[in-house]
């Protein structure tokens, strides 16, 4: 979810929070300002997307034949596997 | 029976008899299984794994031993002066020829073996620091994977995928499918909370399970499970589903939560509340933004509305009245100054015509002046030859000086 060229939602929202901090200060230049003003709302837009995209995906660890953990679909998880628990 | 009723009576080795003894007594059904009540003292447990120790009461004591095999079981430690009900037989250690208590089972007697082990655990991990405040680590603000450490079947995974999925679809669950009661099921909680610090695939790990009696919840009572959650990287929630009773986990866990839904509560934010705040933000930042705007509008409103820009043209005008004015007060000015001389030329004249010089002439008298036209008012400075103009009143003779005769005074 979390590459190294993308911020992750914490980060985003964090420096989302420090620009409105900034801007509502003040003491800016103009400059200063419509960049702050424009970073922010592509933040804004960034996080809202994060929290739009996401599906909730559930995974269960399962021990294989070899006894190595292998990562499956939860709800695709036959039932089996799940008999011993 | 034959032996006894014997006539001529045998006589039996040390070990026969010991050996009759414990037939006798292995055989008795009451001494085979026996519940038996008393305080424990001289308790050794033997390099071998064995716990030897003896049962008193007030006036009596007997001999009693538990192997390894059983007390491995035992889930707390035994201490001198500790009240105890014991199961076991009765039999012979023929060796000695001494009789004793074969332990398999020991309870605290008053309260709960359980009771007991939880309470000794507890103070022991208090000891080591386990549960101090500042080992516990804060939880991740919006994590990004979950590591669920429970029964992929009971109520309690299915409690947590609700409440995630509701609250904070955005977060990745991963279960570690363990057993959470019976024998197994501390070592498997405590493997699932290492695979996640091994693979740290997760931000935080939640463990529990529903409610139920304490032998039910007895795997998070365990020292192996508070260790791992003790030693864990991940900051681990616990959630064992009974309200009001404490596990050991709970104490180490770096947050509990009073049930599996409170964790997953506890563990991610508001997916709604997020959206709030983010909407929040953004309308904070166009206030802000535009408020920096609006106050430098006013401000330029204010430049704009000084009376030099409003009208740029008043001063001049201001000046060119004043320009005006001094006009047509030069004006006045000169004019009056005119008058003025024009006055004291005409009083002049009045006097210049008394004053004349041409009036004297007419009476006779003569004006000289020499040739620079300068009046000739003494004979110094005159010599022979100069030429003098000598101005009468109705004409001038030109002449040349014959002689000069000053005055002489002293005569």
């Amino acid at each position: 979810m979390n590459n190294d060229n993308k911020l992750s939602f914490e980060q985003a929202m964090k420096e989302l929070e420090d620009i409105v901090r900034k801007l509502e200060d003040g003491e800016l230049t103009l400059e200063e300002s419509i960049n702050l003003f424009q970073n922010g709302v592509k933040l804004s837009n960034q996080c809202s997307k994060m929290l739009d995209e996401v599906e909730h995906k559930v995974s269960i660890l399962i021990k294989d034949k070899n006894g190595e953990v292998v990562e499956r679909d939860f709800d695709a998880a036959p039932k089996e596997d799940l008999d011993e628990f | 029976m034959q032996l006894l009723s014997s006539v001529s009576k045998p006589i039996l080795t040390v070990s026969e008899v010991n050996s009759y003894i414990k037939m006798l007594m292995d055989h008795d059904p009451f001494l085979y299984d026996i519940w038996i009540r008393g305080e424990i003292s001289n308790f050794k447990a033997h390099s071998s794994g064995h716990y030897y120790l003896t049962l008193k009461d007030e006036s009596s004591s007997i001999r009693a031993v538990m192997f390894k095999s059983a007390n491995i079981r035992l889930r707390f430690r035994l201490e001198n002066g500790m009240k105890i009900i014991a199961k076991g037989r009765i039999s012979i250690y023929e060796r000695d020829g001494q009789y004793q208590l074969y332990m398999e089972e020991i309870q605290p007697d008053g309260i709960g073996a359980l009771h007991i082990a939880y309470e000794q655990l507890k103070e022991k991990l208090q000891k080591e620091g386990l549960f101090d405040a500042e080992k516990k680590k804060p939880l991740p603000l919006y994590p990004e994977r979950i590591g669920v450490v429970t029964s992929p079947t009971g109520a309690a995974i299915r409690d947590i995928l609700n409440i995630l999925k509701r609250r904070y679809p955005q977060a990745k669950v991963m279960i570690y499918p363990v057993l959470v009661q019976g024998e197994q099921a501390a070592d498997q909680i405590a493997e699932g909370i290492r695979y996640f610090n091994k693979t740290k695939g997760v931000d935080v790990i939640i463990t529990g399970r529903g409610g139920g009696s304490i032998e039910d919840l007895w795997a998070f009572n365990e020292e192996v499970t508070a260790r791992a959650i003790a030693d864990s990287d991940i900051p681990v929630v616990s959630a064992v589903g009974h309200e009001t009773d404490f596990t050991i986990a709970d104490f180490v866990a770096d947050l509990r939560a009073p049930t599996p839904s409170a964790a997953a509560e506890l563990v991610v934010p508001s997916q709604f509340e997020l959206r709030d705040k983010l909407s929040s933000m953004l309308s904070r930042l166009y206030y802000a933004f535009n408020k920096g705007i609006e106050n430098r509008r006013m401000k330029l409103r204010a430049f704009m509305q000084s009376t030099s820009f409003r009208n740029p043209m008043d001063m001049i005008y201001r000046n060119r009245m004043l320009l005006d004015q001094l006009d047509r007060q030069l004006e006045k000015n000169i004019l009056y100054k005119i008058e003025h001389a024009k006055k004291s030329f005409g009083l002049l004249c009045g006097k210049l015509d008394a004053l004349s010089p041409l009036a004297v002439l007419a009476r006779g008298y003569a004006i000289v002046k020499n040739e620079s036209s300068s009046i000739v008012k003494s004979v110094s400075g005159i010599n022979e030859g100069d030429k003098l103009d000598i101005q009468l009143s109705d004409g001038s003779i030109f002449c040349i000086v014959d002689e000069v005769k000053p005055l002489n005074r002293e005569m």
